[in-house]
């Protein structure tokens, strides 16, 4: 899960115009590049800030679900959300593996990530900025928050970077899960007691501007810059951001109104001549101040993060050292 | 002493015939499931917080499998005629619950919300004993005259190994490091020492127990379990083994349970009209 918004701009002329032109080749064949391959600087810098945002983000995003792993309320839902906040995690891992070795060639680690994070160059998804108040919301990020990671990572199944591309195909394959994970428990609260359907409503009505904002802005004029061109050029997703949104839109809209909920926006509706939903545009600065760490939860997660980080220090120390027992 | 195939009790419905065993076994499987599921609910506050991210994703796997072991055996007692597994887990008040005390201590300062200054000294430590605890126990177990139990002690013992496996090279690791690092540890040890002597007790009904066969004595138990930590820290005391806040085999607990079951039941106890 991770967004498009990118500050500043990293065009570089390409000093090797005929290493670039057989590269370029070799992405309009739709060969994989792979780890060692020659790539060019902007390719390189691109991926490492789209795998490493959304490596972080699967790590930042298990914080708000946790906070219902204690609390989950029967013991199947305690092993299933469990299980599903360990897949973000092992998630996380995973692509953090494939920025750090991108990140080789500069010299960077994993440590240089974590660091960048708690200072805040490291950008984390705006869902998981927002608070989780209720079990509502356990349901709530697992079905629509993970059904529309579903659909932007679906997008990118042939990206052209082979080990990000291989990375997706086990993380897709893993949220389809998630998502059903979600769906049981929203079923659940959706036929279940008045506070059950209170407490699911309730939650959809917080979250839809956010789920609303999970594909970044239609287009740069909204937030400053955005990579979706580069990203579009070099094959590394197909769609554009509204087009994801749509997606998303199609997909669950009607799910979520056979099963009696609403949205919180009288105006959404389908327009058949356009081929595509109509809804009042979320407040793009509130999520300019969201991705800058400024949304709601944005300090206390983080804080989180730098305690984990700081407090293990010695473990992390100890095991640099080479153990003499057995 | 082995017992003849005769003697078996094969179901839970023949185990109901007789009170004085009936009683007997129940109040030994509330200790193996109340151990696993505290000992798993203490894990599960660490998920995200973990040293480092792939310890996160372990870790939590351990825990997992141990609140599964902790639902075998609460369905074990559902047979047995108590309450559904999901209302013995979240309603039954601290003191009724069985685990020993050591178990239930909070992970270090703070909530896991906020301000989690969690140890994982601690937590080396402490699942380090439970699972070689655990393994004593359950190997007891695979013998226990009352067949349902004994099976499950078998299907656990197959993951079990794993997760000792998996604090003991933590232990080591650390234990053999930093002089920092072996402090730490070493001073968890003792405090350790000085709280962990219910672990091994069996509680009121540890005469029928033993009596029925359904488990080994208190003292052979205890000597296994010091013999198999042994293998491991030579240096842990097995004399004087204390039980500083009492024994949680006989329902003696501390506030840090309480504050567990406030945790652990909020949106169970939010609605208990409803399906979840």
């Amino acid at each position: 899960m991770y967004h498009y918004i990118e500050y500043g701009s990293s065009e570089s002329p390409h000093e090797d115009q005929e290493k670039y032109e057989r590269f370029m080749e070799r992405i309009e064949a739709g060969e994989k590049i792979e780890a060692d391959d020659w790539m060019p600087d902007d390719y390189r810098q691109s991926l490492i800030k789209l795998i490493s945002m959304h490596g972080i983000s699967e790590i930042m995003g298990a914080l708000p679900e946790k906070e219902w792993v204690p609390k989950a309320p029967t013991l199947k839902r305690k092993l299933g959300i469990m299980a599903k906040v360990q897949d973000e995690m092992g998630h996380g891992q995973l692509l953090l593996r494939v920025a750090e070795d991108l990140m080789k060639p500069y010299g960077k680690t994993r440590k240089d990530l974590i660091e960048n994070l708690l200072k805040g160059d490291l950008k984390f998804h705006n869902v998981f900025h927002m608070p989780t108040r209720t079990w509502a919301d356990a349901g709530m990020v697992g079905w629509l928050v993970d059904g529309a990671a579903i659909i932007s990572q679906t997008n990118m199944l042939d990206a052209s970077y082979g080990p990000y591309q291989r990375a997706l195909q086990r993380i897709c394959q893993e949220e389809v899960f998630h998502a059903q994970h979600g769906e049981a428990i929203i079923m659940a609260l959706a036929e279940g007691t008045e506070h059950q359907r209170d407490i699911l409503q309730e939650s959809l009505n917080r979250w839809w501007p956010s789920l609303l904002m999970f594909f970044g802005p239609s287009t740069a004029d909204t937030t400053g810059t955005s990579k979706q061109d580069i990203m579009i050029k070099y094959k590394i997703r197909k769609s554009n951001n509204e087009e994801l949104r749509q997606a998303f839109l199609d997909k669950y809209l009607p799910r979520v109104f056979s099963l009696g909920l609403t949205v919180p926006d009288e105006t959404v509706h389908y327009d058949e001549e356009k081929g595509q939903w109509v809804y009042q545009q979320p407040d793009w600065n509130e999520f300019k101040q969201i991705i800058k760490n400024n949304g709601p939860r944005s300090k206390e997660r983080l804080r989180l993060r730098e305690i984990a980080y700081k407090n293990n220090c010695w473990v992390r120390e100890a095991l640099s050292k080479e153990a003499v027992g057995s | 002493m082995e017992r003849g195939e005769e003697e078996m009790i094969e179901s839970a419905e023949k185990a109901k015939q007789d009170p004085i065993y009936l009683n007997a076994l129940k109040d030994l499987i509330y200790q193996l499931a109340d151990d696993d599921f505290i000992i798993s609910f203490r894990g599960s506050e660490w998920l995200g917080l973990a040293p480092h991210i792939e310890e996160d994703v372990a870790f939590s796997s351990i825990t997992q499998n141990t609140m599964g072991h902790a639902l075998m055996f609460y369905n074990l007692l559902e047979e047995l005629g108590e309450p559904e597994a999901d209302q013995l887990a979240h309603e039954r008040q601290s003191n009724v619950r069985k685990n020993a005390i050591y178990f239930e201590k909070k992970n270090g300062e703070g909530h896991y919300t906020e301000e989690p200054y969690y140890d994982w000294a601690l937590t080396v430590v402490r699942n380090f004993l439970y699972e070689t605890f655990k393994k004593v126990k359950l190997e007891a177990i695979t013998k226990s005259s009352y067949q349902p139990l004994a099976n499950v002690a078998g299907k656990v013992l197959m993951e079990q190994p794993y997760h000792l496996a998996h604090w003991k090279i933590w232990f080591n690791q650390l234990y053999h490091s930093t002089d920092e690092a072996h402090e730490r540890l070493q001073a968890r040890l003792l405090e350790a020492s000085e709280e962990i002597g219910d672990v091994y007790e069996l509680g009121h009904h540890a005469t029928e127990m033993e009596h029925f066969e359904l488990m080994i004595s208190e003292g052979t138990l205890r000597e296994r379990w010091l013999n198999e930590v042994s293998k491991t820290i030579q240096e842990f005391p097995s004399i004087d083994i204390g039980k500083k806040f009492g024994s949680g085999r006989e329902g003696d607990h501390t506030p840090d349970l309480n504050q567990a079951l406030e945790i652990l039941s909020e949106v169970y106890e939010s609605d208990k009209d409803a399906v979840w």
